[in-house]
């Protein structure tokens, strides 16, 4: 861990440059540009809204800000790992010719990802605020499962853009996977029609447990339970020890396949 | 002794389930086709480099030149012997690949700086002198792909060219630009191997390795066939071109 903090500080300009890259090029070519960060999460989070209030929007309190939570976390868990996936071949042409860290380049694209994630976290704050959800202190700690999210994106991350070296077939299996998932986060339903084992089973869902806590915590105003707690951690912690261990095991195999 | 290999190999596997893709694996298996082969792209190698050496890397293409310069840049790690470096490493290996086309000259040129391991008050104390080596003074905020691939190999080396490294690795970059800027990058490169850098120079110029190099290293299909004076090696590489 020491080691990499050092590393990552040796290559400290290396990666503002990537960051920055990354982030021009995004909506390079866009009349909009960065407007799009924040326009595109109002326009699904309009449509799903003018699709499902009649479905599930009468018996949900504050339904709009229940949508908007689940879909910017969905949108950033998903945002960031497609891109993170092809990180490592997309720049192929530099890994294999200067000796870099290669996480190097999926901490950069993480990162653009995640300040365009932070953007529209303010608006969604905008939309509480107009929603008529009174300020509780429960609100800060969204910081937490927050956190756990990089964590695991970034675990997520390494994991697919190894196998992405290997098997270019991952990126078809994992638009169809995030698809369903799209469909398991309960982001435009709510789960409480179900039995409660189903319920918990809910819970083996990261994405889910992240976007359950943030309700809980926003529209509630509730302290979510240390099984919650618990979950964000050992989810984010599980995924990162498993992505770490493939790159190192790897680390020296990419080259060939590149 | 600055650079040693012993008993280096660099062994791909050929044909593997990862490399052939799930479909063409599937059917090689059900043909009964399907065998993974070695394909030796370094075949033990052994020599030693002191303080200040040139090393002229001489072969036809495929003889394993880029992929040994690999593993003594530690991109790839030998499957056989080992590698002992002492000082920093800089390379530049084909140089005109792995920049954005998209990002204007400023950019990329910042960000290559970056990649070479340049901290970022030497590159805005080196900008001016990079773009002007480089000759692109009205392009810098042109897009990347605007330019010609003579610019983009110019610039590539303009600033790779910067570099005070223990140990130098040259992979075909001094056969870049028209006729005035290889004479100009030849000088310079002249300028940090008198330094004391230890240099290793690829190139499919004979003639470059005799003016630059004290000694020589020719490889054949990934095996070293000689290794030594410069005059010897090149003499006999010579003799066997012919032929």
């Amino acid at each position: 861990m020491k080691q990499i903090l050092l590393k990552l500080k040796k290559h400290q300009f290396l990666f503002e440059e990537l960051v920055k890259r990354d982030f021009n090029s995004k909506y390079k070519g866009t009349s909009l540009g960065m407007v799009w960060s924040l326009l595109s999460p109002l326009l699904s989070l309009l449509v799903m809204r003018l699709v499902f209030t009649q479905f599930f929007g009468h018996n949900t309190a504050h339904y709009t800000i229940y949508l908007f939570a689940g879909n910017i976390v969905y949108s950033y868990f998903k945002d960031s790992t497609t891109n993170g996936m092809t990180s490592l071949t997309s720049n192929a042409g530099i890994i294999t010719k200067i000796n870099l860290p290669k996480y190097l380049f999926l901490l950069s694209k993480n990162i653009s990802c995640l300040f365009n994630f932070l953007l529209t976290l303010v608006i969604f704050f905008l939309f509480v605020v107009i929603d008529g959800i009174i300020f509780s202190w429960t609100m800060l700690l969204i910081i937490y499962p927050i956190l756990c999210l990089v964590v695991f994106n970034l675990g997520v991350g390494l994991i697919l853009s190894a196998l992405y070296v290997f098997f270019k077939d991952v990126k078809y299996l994992y638009d169809i996977f995030t698809l369903l998932l799209h469909y398991m986060s309960a982001i435009f339903y709510t789960v409480d029609s179900y039995p409660n084992t189903v319920q918990n089973l809910f819970m083996l869902n990261p994405v889910y447990v992240y976007i359950r806590y943030i309700r809980i915590a926003v529209i509630d105003g509730q302290v979510p339970s240390a099984v919650h707690h618990l979950l964000c951690a050992v989810y984010a912690v599980l995924l990162l020890v498993i992505g770490c261990v493939i790159y190192k095991k790897n680390n020296y195999k990419f080259v060939y396949y590149m | 002794m600055t650079l040693r290999l012993e008993n280096v190999s660099v062994r791909y596997k050929k044909g593997d389930f990862k490399s052939v893709g799930l479909k063409e694996y599937v059917l090689r298996r059900i043909k009964g086709q399907y065998k993974v082969s070695w394909f030796l792209a370094v075949n033990n190698v052994s020599f030693e480099l002191q303080d200040g050496d040139m090393l002229g890397i001489i072969g036809k293409n495929g003889a394993g030149k880029s992929t040994l310069l690999k593993v003594i840049t530690g991109i790839m790690r030998p499957s056989e012997g080992t590698v002992n470096v002492k000082g920093n490493i800089a390379s530049l290996l084909e140089l005109a690949s792995g920049f954005d086309n998209e990002m204007t000259v400023k950019e990329n040129t910042f960000l290559r700086g970056a990649m070479l391991g340049y901290t970022k008050e030497f590159m805005k104390q080196k900008y001016d002198e990079i773009i002007e080596f480089a000759e692109l003074q009205d392009f810098q905020d042109s897009k990347f792909r605007q330019l010609s691939s003579g610019m983009k190999s110019r610039l590539a080396f303009s600033i790779a060219s910067l570099v005070q490294p223990d140990i130098l690795i040259l992979d075909e970059v001094l056969s870049v630009g028209d006729g005035a800027f290889r004479k100009k990058s030849e000088d310079k490169m002249r300028e940090i191997m008198k330094q004391g850098a230890t240099t290793l120079l690829v190139s499919h110029s004979i003639g470059q390795i005799r003016r630059l190099c004290n000694k020589a290293l020719w490889l054949d299909k990934g095996k070293m066939v000689a290794f030594g004076d410069t005059k010897d090696v090149c003499d006999r590489y010579e003799e066997f071109l012919k032929k």
